[in-house]
């Protein structure tokens, strides 16, 4: 793609909603900036309902792969600029088609867009006079207006001309945090990170809680939660990671003797502990990876039992979504290699024998009346530690031990 | 004595001895202990893969660590060959390469697989038509060097990858890189190639350390067995102090190679000029080749006298490749390129690193002349 100038970045969806749309593009735009940042001699321009980046020399493979992951944009349209000519349209055109290397009869169609009327020639005539020179350039391609596998397209407009063919679809969803902000209980997992990435696509600012119960689970543990963590700041930029520790709630419940009710108190505590945290962050729900049937505390009864803990709403991107989709998208968000070390967690260590079902409320609030459960959680939150991870940064907690300068 | 032996090894960087010392007095642990000790090692192999992967272009799963390119080429051919426990197959590889490649394959036919050798041309390059003439439904791999150790010969890996991922994409192709990274632009993505060996030592990393690219989704049969270190590929305890120097002097040389491969043009054209007026010595090199390396022959004259000449004159240089320079027999890449057997005893290789000074390589110039006029009354005229 070594002929392309620009690239037009079409928005989505939140193009539809009226009042907010200035507001939505001026996000994406600065997501975009964002992102371009390692790219300084691309130039990027609003439109309405559009935004277009100029390459400046840049590779646009490389633009092209950071700005798929900006969300709100739908899809990406590489172009070549042109002045408003008829011949200079010509050589553009058959330059562009000559980079898809047609190889087979391939099926073609020009559809030409005339924003600019003082163009001297009609869409309909244009159709026609860039086609003809195309085909005979490439032998292999033949017309067909109703599906052809390549459509070029032609806008002239004042000033300069555009032409394309090509439409690169994007991740869509609404712009970073333009709905609001959540906190994510971010496990080591599968599922907490895919549900995290969702919920960002969703224009929401998610903020990462881990849980973690050194000297139970090992340093390594809390790493891949930083790992995972940097994985969702590479898209939204910036994203904050609060590490609760959680070793003395977790071993005052293994004193209950409730076993079976072990992971249902822990989900309970974590909840409590989230909401907290929620209303210093200012953020207005809960979000979590929890899928419908999973596992013994994802069952409804379970859901229902634990969801009471919080007054704040639950979002559960993922709770109708199967293990096979999940592992798809987490494979796909660059989540899934980390997900799958084999780290003990919180939630996977003391698992008991047969964890219930179907808990008890009645038996469950006895429980944690008897534990004076509040100053924990109370210390638990005032001892949270927050971290701030950024987008292709270094492990935070690795610079400890590592110098720059031996590698 | 001025060293002109880069291609056999080289002097490691003093970042690099120092960025290992340290880590070798402080962080000794082994990276698959679960304790802190380990944790800290193994937090110095998992971002040493990192800063390699960025410096290769790669993705850090893609890289496997190994003791240095011998074993990285003997895991390419032997691990793709036997994969799934097979013991049949075909392999396309060229007489030229590096004898970790060679005999490697020699080592496979013995187990029963066949393996074509391709000749190159006279000029040291292989060509694709004769590689393409040798490829059979059953071929499993293509192993190629992308310069050639003794002549410095480039051979046409992006044609290579590009017809061969067309026509039959299921056949991996292994390029053997440790005489081009450093001296010549290596972009492994857009090769396209599935197998890239590296060593350190010709980086001025330590010797001992290698690694091998292994493009996601290619399946290898292991060679090592036992504690499934680097995701069950090579079993074994990672060389910590050696992996973090390798990074080091990978991204030391990578970041100096333009500015380096615009020196070496100077000196190895001056070179070149040099030998070419030198009555009796006949320039070897072929017409596409790397910069570092020059070549020659002096016909009637056995390497080895050369060598030792020029060494009393305060010039180390080699004979043929250094694996393979304590053999008798006259080098096997010379042969293969057609050259007569007579030229191809004579043959000496000069290899250039960043060290060198102008005054290096006119001292040099001045030593191969003293040399000739000192070996001229010796030479065996056979014609």
């Amino acid at each position: 793609m070594q002929n392309i100038d620009r690239l037009i970045l079409r928005l989505g969806e939140m193009t539809l909603k009226g009042k907010n749309r200035s507001r939505f593009e001026k996000t994406i735009s600065e997501h975009v900036r964002a992102v371009l940042r390692p790219y300084p001699k691309a130039h990027v321009r609003r439109e309405y309902g559009r935004m277009y980046v100029e390459t400046g020399g840049e590779s646009v493979e490389a633009l092209i792969q950071v700005l798929k992951n900006v969300f709100g944009i739908m899809d990406i349209i590489p172009v070549k600029q042109t002045l408003p000519q008829l011949d200079d349209i010509i050589a553009a055109a058959v330059e562009l088609i000559g980079e898809q290397q047609i190889e087979q009869l391939t099926t073609f169609k020009v559809s030409v867009k005339r924003v600019w009327k003082e163009f001297p020639h009609s869409s309909q005539d244009m159709n026609h006079l860039v086609g003809s020179p195309v085909l005979r350039a490439y032998p292999l391609l033949k017309v067909d207006v109703r599906q052809p596998e390549i459509e070029l397209r032609v806008e002239i407009r004042d000033g300069a001309a555009y032409i394309y063919s090509e439409l690169i679809p994007a991740v869509g969803g609404f712009p970073r945090g333009s709905n609001g902000k959540a906190m994510l209980l971010l496990s080591g997992g599968i599922d907490s990170p895919v549900a995290g990435w969702q919920s960002m696509r969703r224009g929401l600012e998610v903020e990462c809680i881990h849980f973690h119960s050194y000297p139970f689970t090992s340093e390594r543990a809390k790493e891949k939660v930083v790992d995972l963590t940097r994985v969702l700041a590479g898209y939204a930029g910036v994203v904050k990671l609060h590490v609760v520790p959680f070793t003395e709630i977790q071993t005052a419940f293994t004193t209950t003797g409730q076993d079976n009710l072990m992971i249902t108190l822990m989900r309970r505590a974590m909840l409590r502990i989230a909401t907290k945290i929620a209303e210093q962050q200012k953020g207005l729900a809960l979000i979590t990876g929890e899928s419908l049937g999973q596992v013994a505390s994802q069952t409804l009864s379970s859901m229902n039992a634990i969801e009471r803990a919080t007054e704040l709403p639950i979002l559960r991107p993922l709770v109708m979504t199967g293990k096979d989709e999940i592992i798809q998208i987490a494979k796909e968000i660059g989540t899934y290699n980390l997900s799958i070390l084999p780290y003990e967690d919180c939630c996977t260590l003391f698992i008991p024998k047969s964890p219930t079902t179907n808990p008890n409320l009645r038996i469950i609030e006895k429980v944690e009346s008897f534990l004076e459960l509040e100053p924990m959680i109370e210390r638990a939150v005032e001892q949270t530690e927050l971290m701030i991870i950024e987008a292709g940064s270094p492990l935070q907690l690795a610079s400890a031990t590592i110098n720059e300068d031996w590698f | 004595m001025k060293y002109f032996d880069y291609a056999a090894t080289t002097p490691p960087y003093p970042e690099v001895i120092q960025s290992m010392a340290e880590i070798m007095q402080k962080h000794f642990g082994n990276p698959s202990s679960l304790h802190q000790y380990g944790e800290e090692a193994d937090r110095l192999v998992r971002h040493a893969k990192e800063v390699t992967a960025q410096i290769l272009g790669v993705k850090p799963s893609e890289i496997i660590w190994t003791s240095g390119a011998t074993e990285s080429n003997n895991f390419a051919l032997k691990g793709a060959a036997m994969r799934g426990g097979r013991t049949q197959g075909h392999i396309i590889t060229t007489r030229i390469e590096h004898p970790s490649v060679y005999e490697c394959c020699r080592q496979l036919e013995q187990i029963g697989f066949d393996v074509s050798y391709i000749d190159p041309a006279s000029d040291g390059i292989v060509r694709v038509e004769d590689i393409q003439n040798a490829l059979r439904p059953d071929t499993i791999i293509v192993s190629i060097m992308h310069v050639n150790n003794e002549t410095g010969a480039i051979q046409p890996i992006q044609q290579l990858a590009d017809w061969l991922k067309k026509v039959q994409s299921r056949t991996l192709i292994h390029v053997d890189g440790v005489q081009g990274f450093g001296k010549l632009p290596v972009n492994i993505a857009q090769w396209n190639i599935d197998l890239y060996s590296l060593s350190a030592h010709k980086l001025r990393g330590p010797k001992g350390t290698g690694l091998l690219y292994v493009k996601q989704g290619t399946e290898l049969f292991p060679l090592l067995a036992g504690g499934g270190q680097e995701n069950g590929y090579r079993s074994g305890t990672e060389n910590v102090a050696g992996i973090v120097g390798m990074t080091k002097a990978l991204r030391l040389a990578s970041t100096e190679q333009s500015a380096l491969s615009e020196r070496l043009l100077v000196w190895s054209e001056q070179l070149k000029i040099a030998i070419q007026s030198i009555e009796g010595l006949v320039l070897t090199n072929p017409s596409v080749s790397a910069r570092h390396i020059v070549h020659f022959s002096y016909p009637g004259m056995k390497s080895e006298v050369i060598l030792h000449s020029l060494e009393q004159q305060g010039c180390i240089v080699s004979t043929q490749s250094a694996c393979s320079s304590r053999k008798a027999e006259p080098s096997r890449v010379l042969l293969a390129m057609g050259v007569e057997r007579e030229h191809a005893a004579s043959g000496i290789r000069i290899s250039l690193g960043d060290q060198h000074t102008k005054q290096d390589i006119e001292h040099l110039i001045i030593a191969l002349h003293q040399t000739v006029t000192q070996l001229r009354p010796l030479e065996r005229r056979t014609r």
